[in-house]
C-alpha cells in the first residue's frame, strides 16, 4: 500500500523543536531540547517515554494546542508558526483528530451529537453531519448506542465514541494520548485493535502517545523520548529512505 | 457557529441544572414582573382616566362648600366630591345662593359656558303594570345637560320656561323606557308618570328621553348593583319640593379654550369673597383636569420608584447570572478544553456562553412578563379598572432581558473563550 517508498508523503515535519516554560523567569524550564522528526502518510507511530520525558508537551505541540518556543513545525507543508489562534483552531478542526485518555466526551450530549461536534465547528450542514456521525459510529461498532449519553456508556464504549469523533472531519492524523490508560486490558485491546483497523483499512495516520513499551511494540514505528530528546527510533525510518 | 445549535446547547446545559437555572432567573423575574405590573396598572389607570374625562367633561370645574381648615392644602384636597359633612349644622344661609351664581356668570361670561346645578330629591320607583324601575329624582339646571353631555333619544330637553315655571315635567332614561314601555321612546314622550317620594305622590309629564351611560365613575362608586337611572326634573321644581333655596355645590362648564385649572382658581377666589366673614365655611373648587394631572403625577412618581426598585432587582439578577455563568464555566473547563481541541474558535466559545446567559435572561424575562401581566391585572381589577397591559413595555422588557444576558454574560464567556486549551483539558 503506502509503504512502497516514493509514494510516501511527509505530513508532519518537526525541525529542532524547543519548548520552554516560564520564559524569562527564574524558574524557566526547557522541556524539549530540539526534537526533529517527520511523520509520513499512513504511518502508525508510537511516541514512547516515561512520565516527565516531554511526550505530552510534544503531543500538545503536534496537536497545535501549544506553540514551540523555537523550531519549525509543518503540517501538510503548512508552516504554523505565524498562524493566528483562529487559524490554529481551523487546522485542529480539519487536520487533527484527538483521542484522550479520559475520553473527554461532552456531558449531557449523546454519542451522535458528540461525534457531530467537530463537524458543527466546521460548519457542515445538519443532515450531512448526522449521516457522517452515524457512519462513523457504525465504523467503531457503536451504532446501537448512538442516542446514549456519555454517562450511560462504559469506558471502552466512550473511547470508541471518542475515536469516531476524532475521525469526524477526516483528519490528516489521529493523535491518541494514552487512549487505553483508563481501560482494563481487555477493553484496551479492543481500542488498540480499532486503531490498527483504522490504520490498515482506512490508511489513517495514527500517532500513539504512550508510556507503555508493550503497546508501542505493536506499531510499525517507535520513537522513544527521554528528557526532551529523541533517544531511539525504530521501524519508520526504513521506509523513509527509499 | 450555528445560531440554533448554540440555543440547543444552552437549553441542554440549563436542563442539566434546572433548579440552579430557575434560582438564577429569580432576580430577572422579579425585576421584569414588577415593571410589567406597574406598567399595566398605570396603563389601565390612564385609560380609565381618559374615559372618565370624556364622560365628565375635562373642562368642568366643580364648586363646593367646604370647611375652613387652615392646614388643608388645596392640592391634597383634590379628590373630594363636593359633598359637605352635614353633621356640623350647615344652615341654608351658609350655602351658595342664586345671587352668587348670577353674579359669577355675569363677571365670568367670557370664560363660563354654563352652570350645572343639581338638587337631589329622593329615590323612588316608577311602576307600569307589573314592571317597575327605580329612579333617582334629580333637579337639574339647564347647564347640567351641557356639563354632562346628555344626549336625547326622543322629545326635548327641559326648557327654560319649564324651569322658570317650575313645572312638573321630567326626562327619563332610555333604560327606563326599555324596562317599562317596551322601548317605545316616542310614545313615552307626553306620558304622565307617578311615583311616591317625599311622602307624597309626584306626577310628572315626560318631555324627553335621554341616552343613559353607566360611567366608569358611577360603576366605581355605586358598584355593580343596579340602582336605577336618573329622572331629571327642572331645578326649580326640585327646590320647590325640597323647600331649599341654595346650593352646596354646582359645576361650572368652561368655554372651549379656557384652562380649567385657571378657571377653577379664579372662580374659587371670586366666591371665597362671599365667605370671608363666615367663621367656618368657605368655597373650594376642583377640576377634572387637576385630578388627572395629580393622578398622572402620582403615577409617574410610583412608576419611577418601582422602576428604580426593578432596576436594582435586574442589576442584582444580572450579577446573579454572571456569577452562575462563572460557576458554570469553571465546572465545564474540561468541556471547553475539549471543544477547543475539536476546533472551536475563541469566538464560538464566547458566543456559546453568551447565548446561554441570554437564554437564562430571556426565559426569566418571559416568566416575569407573564407574572407581571397577572399581577397587573389583579391590581387593576382591585382598583376597579379594566386591565390593559402595555405591549411596548412587554417587548421592551424582553429586549432588555436579552441585553442583560449579553452584558452580564460577556465577562464569563470571554473568560471561557480565553482559556488555555491545555490547562482546560487537564483541569480536574
Amino acid at each position: 500500500m503506502n509503504q512502497t517508498g516514493e509514494m510516501q508523503k511527509k505530513i508532519l515535519q518537526l525541525q529542532d523543536i524547543h519548548k520552554a516554560f516560564y520564559i524569562g523567569k527564574p524558574n524557566e524550564l526547557e522541556i524539549l531540547h530540539g526534537i526533529s522528526m517527520d511523520v509520513f502518510d499512513g504511518q502508525f507511530v508510537s511516541v514512547v517515554g516515561a512520565s516527565g520525558s516531554g511526550k505530552t508537551t510534544l503531543m500538545n505541540l503536534i496537536g497545535l494546542l501549544d506553540r514551540p518556543t523555537s523550531g519549525k513545525y509543518l503540517i501538510e507543508d503548512i508552516d504554523v508558526e505565524d498562524a493566528t489562534d483562529d487559524e490554529l483552531s481551523y487546522i485542529r478542526n480539519q487536520k487533527i483528530g484527538f483521542v484522550f485518555q479520559t475520553y473527554n466526551l461532552v456531558a449531557k450530549t449523546n454519542a451522535l451529537k458528540n461525534v457531530e461536534l467537530p463537524m458543527l465547528y466546521a460548519g457542515m450542514p445538519a443532515g450531512e453531519r448526522r449521516e457522517r456521525a452515524e457512519y462513523l459510529l457504525e465504523l467503531v461498532g457503536m451504532s446501537d448506542r448512538m442516542k446514549h449519553m456519555p454517562e450511560e456508556l462504559s469506558g471502552g464504549q466512550k473511547q470508541r465514541v471518542a475515536i469516531a469523533r476524532s475521525l469526524a472531519n477526516d483528519p490528516t492524523i489521529v493523535l491518541a494520548d494514552e487512549p487505553t490508560g483508563a481501560l482494563d486490558s481487555k477493553t484496551g485491546r479492543v481500542v488498540m485493535d480499532l486503531f490498527h483497523k483504522l490504520n490498515k483499512e482506512q490508511g489513517k495516520t495514527v500517532i500513539l502517545i504512550t508510556h507503555s513499551t508493550e503497546l508501542a511494540e505493536e506499531t510499525e514505528r517507535i520513537v522513544t523520548i527521554s528528557d526532551g530528546l529523541i533517544t531511539g527510533e525504530r521501524g519508520g525510518s526504513n521506509h523513509v529512505i527509499s | 457557529m450555528l445560531f440554533l445549535e448554540n440555543i440547543r446547547m444552552a437549553v441542554t446545559s440549563l436542563k442539566a441544572n434546572k433548579t440552579r437555572a430557575f434560582l438564577t432567573m429569580l432576580g430577572i423575574i422579579i425585576g421584569i414582573s414588577s415593571v410589567i405590573a406597574i406598567m399595566t396598572v398605570g396603563n389601565s389607570l390612564s385609560a380609565s382616566l381618559s374615559d372618565s374625562m370624556q364622560s365628565m367633561g375635562a373642562n368642568n370645574v366643580e364648586v363646593y362648600i367646604t370647611r375652613k381648615t387652615p392646614e388643608i392644602d388645596e392640592k391634597e384636597n383634590g379628590i373630594v366630591f363636593g359633598t359637605v359633612d352635614r353633621s356640623k349644622k350647615i344652615t341654608e344661609d351658609d350655602l351658595i345662593t342664586d345671587e352668587m351664581i348670577t353674579n359669577l356668570l355675569k363677571d365670568f361670561e367670557d370664560s363660563i359656558e354654563a352652570i350645572s346645578a343639581t338638587e337631589d330629591v329622593e329615590s323612588s320607583v316608577v311602576k307600569s303594570g307589573t314592571e317597575s324601575a327605580s329612579v333617582s329624582v334629580m333637579g337639574v339646571s339647564q347647564g347640567y345637560f351641557v356639563a354632562n353631555n346628555v344626549k336625547l333619544k326622543a322629545g326635548s330637553q327641559i326648557s327654560a320656561s319649564d324651569a322658570s315655571g317650575a313645572r312638573n315635567v321630567c326626562m327619563v332614561s332610555d333604560q327606563l323606557v326599555d324596562d317599562l314601555y317596551d322601548g317605545d321612546y316616542e310614545a313615552t314622550v307626553g306620558r304622565q308618570i307617578s311615583m311616591e317620594a317625599l311622602n307624597q305622590t309626584l306626577t310628572f309629564t315626560v318631555v324627553g328621553v335621554y341616552e343613559y351611560h353607566k360611567t366608569q365613575m358611577e360603576s366605581m362608586l355605586v358598584g355593580s348593583g343596579s340602582s336605577g337611572t336618573n329622572l331629571y326634573i327642572p331645578l326649580t321644581t326640585a327646590k320647590r319640593l325640597t323647600h331649599s333655596r341654595n346650593y352646596a355645590y354646582f359645576d361650572v362648564v368652561g368655554k372651549t379654550g379656557v384652562d380649567p385649572d385657571r378657571l377653577a382658581s379664579k372662580v374659587k377666589t371670586y366666591l371665597q369673597g362671599y365667605y370671608r366673614s363666615n367663621a367656618y365655611l368657605t368655597v373650594d373648587t376642583f377640576s377634572m383636569a387637576t385630578m388627572v394631572e395629580s393622578m398622572t403625577t402620582m403615577m409617574g412618581t410610583i412608576t419611577l420608584a418601582i422602576s428604580i426598585i426593578a432596576g436594582i432587582a435586574l442589576l442584582v439578577g444580572g450579577i446573579g447570572v454572571m456569577n452562575i455563568m462563572l460557576v458554570s464555566i469553571t465546572e465545564r473547563t474540561r468541556e471547553i478544553g475539549t471543544r477547543k481541541a475539536l476546533g472551536a474558535t475563541n469566538g464560538s466559545i464566547r458566543i456559546q456562553f453568551i447565548t446561554e446567559a441570554m437564554i437564562i435572561c430571556l426565559i426569566g424575562g418571559a416568566i416575569g412578563v407573564g407574572l407581571g401581566i397577572v399581577m397587573g391585572a389583579v391590581a387593576a381589577k382591585a382598583l376597579g379598572y379594566a386591565a390593559s397591559p402595555s405591549i411596548g413595555s412587554i417587548i421592551g422588557s424582553l429586549v432588555f432581558s436579552l441585553a442583560i444576558g449579553v452584558f452580564f454574560g460577556y465577562y464569563p464567556a470571554n473568560k471561557a473563550a480565553k482559556m488555555n486549551p491545555i490547562e482546560a483539558l487537564r483541569y480536574e
